[in-house]
């Protein structure tokens, strides 16, 4: 919203203040400040000036060679205007003066002399777009400066950004713009000039409302006798300079009362009006807007009708056929208070936001209607004296607010801000706000304004904000709190995530990665990976990414496919969270989670694989000092290896999946590459127990190797031959390591060497030979033998 | 005898000198000083003389036989001196600057900024906390005092789910959880993803992450507020940081603030970074509003507390001077793996 500080001057006397520090204070007691502009500053020697004569130049069609009165002399001026008169007042640019485009000198026009330029009200920042020469009063005297006889074109307009002004309905006119800076000055509000309501005849426009639900107050009037059909410069130039343009009186009028009260107004032509019912629809309809716009209107769309015929789209926009024309007369004129939600969610569903909309988006205090058809009478009525009303005010009051009454003492004040901010202060900060203040024994009584009760002030913690924005947040005297000591433990979820960070990272060399919590069914299409029925976002702008990843491995494997370029050997990984479809409730099954892909095209798939059991080990055996199992398991989807795809144990329960690919897939990411997966449900490995780390003193005594070179018939596996020793029961057998895999044509032979020791002594050959019959019996009972 | 010792010397000295390695010396002490060798022998023939000669011709053969002794150490620390003299000069002279073999892995650059910032709050006595990606209307809303024809609840900032859920849009979702979840007393951060229904670019995401953070005790004051706001961020810059509020509006909180630091790159005289005003807009904080305390089971009459969001995301590309945001998301390893850190 643009203000301009011209306005403001007229509601609050400033002239001893510094108008750049006092902008500086209200974006720091207010809202913000985005940008200042000093408008007409650089405007000069422009003068009143008479056209005396205009003749057409002999070759052109478009110049005049015009004989100008500056009143101290007679000028020749080339001019390209199409309006040019002879009589006509004009600002003239004289040789030397500035205007927006420049300074003005002696020029040759197509062969003729020109000393200065008759200026449109686009050369001197006073409109958009060249309409032509900008036509001053008849009885302006000649040779006086623009800027004396127009003071207002010299102004400091600042935009203010309209979110930071989201709750305050008020600051949406420049009347409540000027009651901050007279609290922040301290110097009083001028009170509003406003006419009174004179009218004696029966006239009334009747008024219906069938959806008072949607409706605060309507109040509305007849105005005839309106002659005057163009808005004086001075008001033209107010409108400009607040980001509007001028279209005609009252239309400017109506624009021109909402810039400075925050009232949004209609202006009907009172020929098409002869009642008003405010309602919605029975069923969906188009309706033509004032700018020429088909609309289609719903249910729930709060019309303006005339009897039954729709004017208005309420608090929106108003129609084509009842718009103010150039030969309007008299109007019927509108100022109501509609539901703000209401008004926001037409705007939106229509996609028409308009000046009025946004501000009944924030809530505007009803009691403004009135008020503001009062401004308009005494504005319209000074413009044009032969105007006058001529219907009874209509006032449907349907709904009202509730006075807010706040009551607090000065140790609530005191704790709140943590500083002393006296009574004497806060009755009068409250009082130039507009609030009504009693103060008795510390404790004060505040009825909040009209404006500002209609959602923004309604509790104590309110009006602190009140009292301490206007104090001042830079004066503030800070100090630390005086809270207790308390010892803080990491929880176990971050202790863990950081530990398998450091290792995958720093040990492992993996890159961490993040990627978006749904699928890009593009980007899994590529792969040949379907996307898994699961929890789907409703109104995400592209349907393919719509459902929310159940694993974060398909995503990884799109990030391994684009990085395929970076290395030949990598791995990524991922802390975050998937979606494992519902819980009973209904409610997403949402699991921390660690997906980590590694990628290679210089390790086989299985040393791959075993890369990854290796970290998997290492992870278990770091975080939680226990050693993983696996369990060889059916795909879990169709992308998975279907014989290498395995579930990871911790402590017996299952916390994650461990695959290779799917031939089919793993030719769709690269053929010569092998990549492995593994994920992890944090949610799970946290609740894993950590073991306490186990030290045992190493015996003092020499151990014995004793390898046994064992071979794996087909369909066992290592850890069948594992349980050979580990069940032989045995002290002394203090470790186990496997020295030696040899494979060949479906037969695997493995060396494992016992080691035995001993506390007390050194064991001997035969001491041990006992534990050796067991194993090889246990071992011989699985169906594996030694090697020949 | 004399002579004799006289003999055996001269020949040690000519063998001595023509000994080239310790194995050449080892022989030499065999010879001479070997349980057969001539010292030996000498003192063989030592027996057979006369009591009046044996003491002085004793004597002259163990002078002989010190000499010899250390002279062959004298020679044995020469040839070593000399050995490593060699292995010194026909040693290669490292080049450092030959590239090696290097497989450093990285950390999202999140992650980075995300743990310093911990470390800050926890060293400050603050809970790290850890909350859902999916959350509720009551959690993200109602429970925040955001209305229901709030603006912030429209289909376009919103995701919502088939369910009835919702993508988080803040991390003040978390608020009322936390609440319930310690009492009052209670300063806890709660960093997170967040999400937003909006079209990316340079400089907006759809997923993005925050840091949100409450202190509610008694007698929590605006003025603690500031005094907080301004140490914390200076730890964050690690430098001493300018901060100024300004009134802002959130539903949660009540006064709610902007906060501004002086900008860090001018120092407050004004550049393209704070568009020559010479504040950064970082944070909205304010005082938690009393709604809020209410729903999440804290009395607004006995305690206060305030609230505040830092934008992890914007931290990080502030930090490492990231300017397309899109890239946190990409998986893009050029990118991301130069985040190498310890």
């Amino acid at each position: 919203m643009f203000v301009s500080m011209n306005w403001i001057r007229e509601y609050v006397d400033l002239s001893d203040e510094n108008t750049e520090e006092l902008i500086r204070r209200f974006t720091l007691s207010t809202a913000e400040v985005e940008d200042i502009y000093y408008k007409g500053r650089d405007i000069s020697g422009v003068i009143v000036a008479q056209i005396l004569s205009a003749e057409k130049h002999p070759d052109s069609k478009k110049l005049h060679l015009l004989k100008v009165d500056t009143g101290s002399e007679v000028l020749d001026i080339v001019c390209g205007a199409p309006n040019v008169a002879p009589g006509q007042k004009v600002a003239l640019a004289t040789v030397g003066g500035r205007v927006c485009s420049g300074e003005i000198g002696k020029a040759t026009i197509a062969g003729f002399d020109s000393y200065g330029m008759c200026c449109g009200a686009d050369e001197l920042g006073l409109a958009d777009g060249h309409t032509g020469l900008l036509e001053l009063d008849r009885d302006a005297p000649l040779g006086t400066d623009i800027k004396t006889l127009y003071p207002l074109i010299e102004d400091i307009v600042f935009e203010v950004d309209n979110k930071s002004l989201t709750n305050r309905p008020d600051l949406w006119g420049h009347y409540g713009i000027a009651r901050e800076f007279a609290a922040l000055t301290g110097k009083p509000l001028k009170p509003l000039s406003l006419s009174e309501i004179v009218f004696d005849g029966d006239r009334e426009i009747p008024v219906t409302v069938s959806r008072e639900d949607l409706l605060y107050r309507y109040s509305c009037l007849e105005m005839s006798g309106v002659s005057v059909h163009r808005s004086p410069l001075d008001m033209q130039i107010r409108l400009y300079y607040c980001g509007m343009r001028a279209i005609n009186l009252l239309a400017d009028l109506t624009n021109y009362i909402m810039l400075e009260l925050g009232q949004p107004m209609h202006a009907f032509d009172a020929r098409k009006i002869d009642s008003i019912h405010v309602g919605t629809p029975a069923a969906p309809m188009t309706f033509t807007t004032l700018d020429g716009g088909e609309r289609e209107i719903n249910e729930n769309t709060l019309m303006i009708y005339n009897g039954s015929e729709p004017v208005a789209i309420a608090g929106v926009m108003g129609g084509l056929d009842s718009e103010i024309v150039d030969n309007t007369d008299s109007l019927v004129l509108e100022s109501a208070d509609f539901d703000g939600t209401s008004v926001r969610k037409t705007s939106s569903r229509l996609g028409l936001r308009t000046d009025a909309s946004m501000r009944y988006e924030k809530v505007l205090d009803p009691e403004l209607t009135v008020i503001a058809i009062r401004r308009f009478i005494r504005l319209l009525t000074e413009i044009d004296p032969g105007a006058r009303v001529t219907s009874r005010l209509t006032d449907c009051y349907v709904r009202r607010y509730d006075k807010v009454v706040i009551t607090f003492d000065k140790s609530y004040v005191d704790r709140y801000t943590g500083i002393d901010i006296s009574e004497e202060q806060i009755v009068r900060t409250l009082t130039l706000l507009g609030f009504g203040v009693t103060n008795e024994g510390h404790i004060f009584t505040v009825t909040v304004p009209s404006w500002r009760a209609t959602k923004d002030v309604t509790i104590k913690a309110d009006i602190i904000e009140e009292i301490t924005r206007i104090y001042g947040y830079d004066n503030f005297e800070i100090a630390s709190t005086e809270s207790l000591l308390k010892p803080v433990r990491r929880s176990v979820s971050k202790e863990e995530d950081g530990n398998i960070k450091n290792l995958l990272v720093r040990h492992y060399g993996l890159h961490e990665v993040h990627s978006y919590i749904w699928c890009d069914g593009k980007k899994f299409k590529k792969l040949g990976i379907e996307v898994e029925e699961n929890v789907r976002i409703l109104n995400i702008p592209t349907p393919e990414n719509g459902t929310l990843r159940s694993s974060m491995l398909p995503t990884l494997l799109t990030f391994v496919y684009e990085n395929k370029g970076y290395s030949d050997d990598f791995g990524i990984f991922e802390i975050g969270r998937v979606i494992k479809g519902r819980k009973e409730n209904g409610e997403c099954n949402e699991r921390r989670t660690l997906g980590l892909t590694l990628y290679s095209k210089q390790r086989s798939e299985k040393e791959l694989y075993f890369r990854a059991v290796s970290m998997l080990r290492s992870l278990t055996l770091t975080v939680k000092h226990t050693e993983p199992a696996f369990r060889k398991r059916a795909p879990r989807s169709a992308w998975q290896h279907p014989k290498n795809t395995a579930e990871i144990l911790l402590g017996g329960e299952v916390v994650g999946l461990i695959c290779t690919l799917h031939p089919q897939n793993l030719a769709k990411l690269d053929k010569n590459a092998a990549a492995v997966c593994v994920e992890l449900d944090l949610d799970d490995f946290y609740k894993a127990a950590v073991s306490p780390l186990s030290f045992e003193e190493p015996s003092k005594f020499p151990s014995i190797d004793y390898d046994l070179s064992i071979v794996l018939p087909e369909g066992l596996r290592f850890a069948d031959a594992e349980a050979a020793w580990k069940t032989a029961g045995c002290r002394e057998l203090t470790g186990w390591r496997v020295i030696d895999v040899y494979e060949q044509e479906g037969m695997r032979s493995v060396t494992v060497r016992l080691t035995f020791s001993s506390e007390e002594k050194t064991l001997s050959m035969e001491e041990i030979q006992p534990v050796i019959d067991t194993v090889l019996s246990n071992l011989k009972n699985q169906g594996i033998f030694l090697r020949s | 005898m004399l002579e004799s010792t006289q003999t055996i010397k001269e020949q040690f000295s000519l063998l001595l000198d023509k000994a080239a390695s310790t194995a050449e010396l080892e022989s030499l002490k065999v010879e001479f000083l070997g349980k057969k060798g001539k010292i030996a022998a000498l003192m063989n023939e030592l027996k057979a003389l006369p009591a009046d000669r044996k003491r002085e011709a004793g004597q002259v053969i163990n002078q002989t036989k010190q000499l010899i002794e250390q002279r062959l150490h004298e020679k044995t620390e020469e040839l070593a001196m000399r050995e490593e003299q060699r292995l010194i000069e026909a040693a290669e002279s490292y080049d450092e600057s030959l590239p090696t073999e290097l497989s450093l892995g990285s950390y999202h650059p999140i992650t980075l900024i995300q743990r310093e910032v911990e470390q800050i709050f926890a060293s400050m006595g603050f809970y790290v906390e850890d909350y859902d990606e999916v959350v509720d209307d009551y959690h993200c809303f109602e429970a925040l005092n955001i209305p229901k024809h709030h603006p912030a609840r429209d289909m376009q900032d919103t995701y919502y789910l088939d369910n009835g859920q919702l993508l988080k849009t803040h991390t003040s979702a978390a608020q009322n959880y936390i609440m319930r979840k310690y009492g009052a007393p209670v300063r806890a951060i709660f960093p997170g993803r967040c999400f937003r229904n909006e079209s990316t670019d340079a400089c907006h995401e759809n997923t993005f992450f925050q840091l949100e953070g409450i202190m509610i005790d008694r007698n929590i004051s605006i003025s603690n507020l500031i005094y907080f706001m301004k140490t914390m961020l200076s730890e964050v810059f690690r430098q001493d940081i300018t901060v100024r509020l300004r009134p802002g509006f959130f539903p949660f909180v009540e006064p709610g603030f902007e906060l501004d630091i002086r900008c860090t790159i001018c120092g407050g005289a004004g550049c393209p970074s704070c568009k020559n005003s010479g504040w950064l807009e970082l944070c909205p904080c304010g005082m938690i509003h009393p709604n809020v305390l209410t729903a999440g089971g804290i009395d607004p009459e006995e305690y206060t507390g305030f609230a505040f969001g830092l934008g992890l995301t914007r931290l990080a590309m502030m930090k490492y001077g990231i300017k397309d945001i899109r890239v946190l998301n990409s998986g893009n390893l050029r990118a991301l793996s130069q985040f190498i850190d310890a």
